[in-house]
């Protein structure tokens, strides 16, 4: 199962990588909502993927009585889910209002910050 | 949890949790990321009393510094500190833990923002008060002091997107094309480095079972496998990309002269300086045998930085693109701290991140009231502002022999440490590249002292003719803007005469990072006493 996943993960960081690598903005929100999901997959993994009971401890006992799933890397997922949600929604609506200002969807059109004609340095001093 | 209703009566507490209250004088360690975090919420919801935001802020953050002060001088006495969330034993709960080092930037962190805050006052419109300017300031610093003070890894990658969050919000306040340019940028690759950090968590977890942090001091270096050098290498590519160390250093000179002057201030002072400091901690302190492994690798990118920033300083005509591309030059430096990786070198590091946050803030701070004077960053319209504001052309050159290392200035000390560091282990090409990095720094920011402050005009005016661009700084301008921008040139000359306490508090930062069994012994103490 965790070769199977480890596959799995390797195909989402390429799609992601890929994306990653155009000039084309949206694109590029994909591969980043793409590798978020691939590392979430990846710290799911990465906790060993047992066929194990829920982490309940039966009443009356204080400790579970028998192996327990991991529940680490699954809070750790959840937290990770969150942040990346609320920073790729952060970073659609800024795509978004940057299409509208700079009618840009392309990195290489997008030059405002960093003039492409910007000119020479002074020679004076 | 503790002693909620429904813990059973008979249950063996002793092995999962810390009994009995936390001392009240352990809560120091809390203070400093908790007050400007319930400051940043309460302004956020006072947002309709724009009168309000600005005294509250400075409040909040006089205590905050307080607060830091008090850990400061705590960890100075008695070695690292640790409390932990939930009362729950380590590594089970949240460590917060505070080492020399940790407690060391972030004491300058809430110094900055204090200056930082009293220099808003100069320019910041009710408009960008209502949209939560202080609070995001609070915000961004609670982070840094977060990332600063947290003993736990996750936490660490956790702190960094309240970091990013806050900066993202801090550099699109106002919304003009340019800023949306520069977010974009900076936040897809900023976005992308938490992202890498976030792999190397996962792969290091898998790897000791553990994010604790003096619990992975413990259990990292008896790994065998080779994979940990793989998280090693991914932890640096992370931090060095947050870092903006060559060749992943492109968002920082494209987004940091966009915001506020002020906010480029704060952005220079503090966030790439966490980066450093996470660097320091994983490759020193939690996988110290992936240094010897990444030793070449830190030296060839520490040596490109140092030498390709300020020459890209030299190429810029926007007055605070340069200054953009000199932080990126101090980044060099720690790196080569980081190289060396011996006391001393540390011990420089931590000296040098100190003067560079400094002098990076006063210096966007200066150059924002040049803008204000000039109407532009451009150097080739700006010239003549020694005649109109000798002053601020006093400030100016002070703070470029600071970060360019002459002395007596401030920057002088931590490069001489670096030296002698460099020296005793027998790198002495990475003390070339250190010591040629001065001199082209030197070079570009004389030059931009040159065209905006010596010459009396703009580019090709006659040298009689003044340059009617400039307007006078306005009276609010001189009290808000020239008096805390004067207040931190002053302390840092102060500080660069005096250097003993930088050289004490670097010295001690540096042991601590070389004395892991006291950063543990503070997490797991409080095991062994529970025990006995």
């Amino acid at each position: 199962m965790e070769i199977a996943l480890s596959f799995l993960i390797g195909l989402f960081f390429t799609v992601a990588i890929y994306l990653l690598l155009s000039r084309s903005l949206i694109r590029m929100l994909l591969g980043i909502a793409i590798i978020g999901n691939g590392v979430n997959l990846l710290i799911f993994t990465i906790g060993r993927v047992t066929r194990e009971v829920p982490p309940i401890v039966p009443s009356g006992e204080y400790a579970p009585l028998e192996t327990i799933a991991n529940p680490l890397p699954q809070a750790l997922i959840l937290t990770a889910i969150v942040i990346g949600f609320s920073l790729f929604a952060f970073l659609l609506v800024l795509t978004y209002r940057a299409y509208q200002e700079l009618d840009a969807d392309n990195t290489d059109t997008m030059r405002v910050a960093e003039p492409e004609d910007s000119p020479r340095p002074p020679l004076s001093y | 949890m503790a002693g909620s209703a429904s813990t059973p009566k008979n249950l063996d507490l002793p092995p999962a949790m810390i009994e009995g209250v936390t001392s009240v004088a352990d809560w120091v360690i809390v203070w400093p990321i908790a007050l400007p975090m319930l400051g940043a919420a309460v302004l956020l919801m006072a947002r309709k009393r724009p009168e309000w935001q600005a005294p509250f802020a400075f409040v909040i953050l006089l205590a905050t510094l307080v607060a830091n002060f008090m850990l400061y001088m705590r960890v100075q006495a008695e070695g690292p500190l640790t409390m932990t969330m939930g009362n729950w034993l380590p590594p089970y709960g949240i460590s917060l833990t505070a080492d020399a080092l940790s407690a060391l930037f972030s004491l300058v962190s809430a110094f900055i923002l204090l200056i930082v805050v009293l220099f808003v006052q100069s320019e910041v419109e009710t408009r960008e008060n209502k949209y939560g300017y202080h609070s995001l300031l609070l915000l961004l610093l609670t982070g840094v002091s977060g990332g600063f003070l947290t003993g736990d890894l996750f936490n660490l990658y956790v702190w960094f997107e309240v970091m990013l969050i806050a900066s993202f919000g801090l550099l699109i306040i106002g919304g003009r094309k340019i800023q949306l340019d520069g977010a974009v940028k900076y936040g897809f690759l900023n976005f992308l480095a938490t992202t890498f950090f976030l792999i190397a968590i996962g792969f290091l977890y898998g790897l000791v079972g553990t994010l604790n942090m003096a619990d992975i001091a413990l259990k990292a270096p008896q790994v065998e496998s080779g994979a940990i050098y793989a998280v090693a290498a991914l932890f640096f590519l992370a931090f060095a990309m947050k870092g903006a160390a060559f060749p992943l250093n492109a968002w920082l000179p494209a987004s940091y002269h966009a915001p506020d002057p002020a906010v480029s201030a704060v952005f220079a002072g503090l966030l790439t300086k966490v980066g450093v400091y996470a660097l320091v901690r994983t490759h020193l302190l939690l996988i110290p045998q992936s240094h010897a492994q990444l030793q070449l690798v830190m030296e060839v990118v520490a040596a490109f930085t140092l030498i390709l920033a300020p020459l890209g300083a030299m190429a810029q005509t926007n007055a605070r693109r340069a200054l953009g591309f000199l932080v990126v030059g101090g980044i060099g430096a720690m790196l080569a701290g980081l190289a060396i990786g011996s006391p001393t070198g540390v011990f420089g590091l931590a000296a040098y991140a100190v003067n560079s946050m400094l002098v990076m803030t006063a210096l966007y701070l200066v150059v924002g009231l040049v803008e204000r004077m000039g109407g532009t960053s451009d150097i080739r319209k700006l010239g003549g502002l020694y005649r109109a504001n000798s002053w601020l052309s006093i400030l100016f050159i002070v703070l470029v022999f600071a970060v360019a290392g002459l002395p007596p200035f401030l920057g002088f000390w931590p490069k001489m440490i670096l030296v002698q560091a460099g020296v005793e282990v027998g790198n002495f090409w990475l003390v070339a590249f250190i010591l040629l990095n001065s001199i082209l720094t030197s070079i570009a920011g004389t030059r931009l002292w040159a065209h905006i402050f010596w010459r009396d005009g703009r580019e090709g005016a006659n040298s009689e003719q003044i340059n009617e661009r400039i307007r006078p700084l306005t009276t609010r301008a001189k009290v808000w803007g020239l008096l805390p921008a004067g207040a931190l040139v002053a302390f840092i000359v102060v500080a660069g005469l005096v250097p003993q306490p930088l050289f004490k508090a670097g010295a001690t930062a540096a042991f601590a990072i070389y004395e892991p069994a006291e950063y543990v012994g503070s997490v797991f103490g409080s095991l062994s006493a529970a025990e006995e």
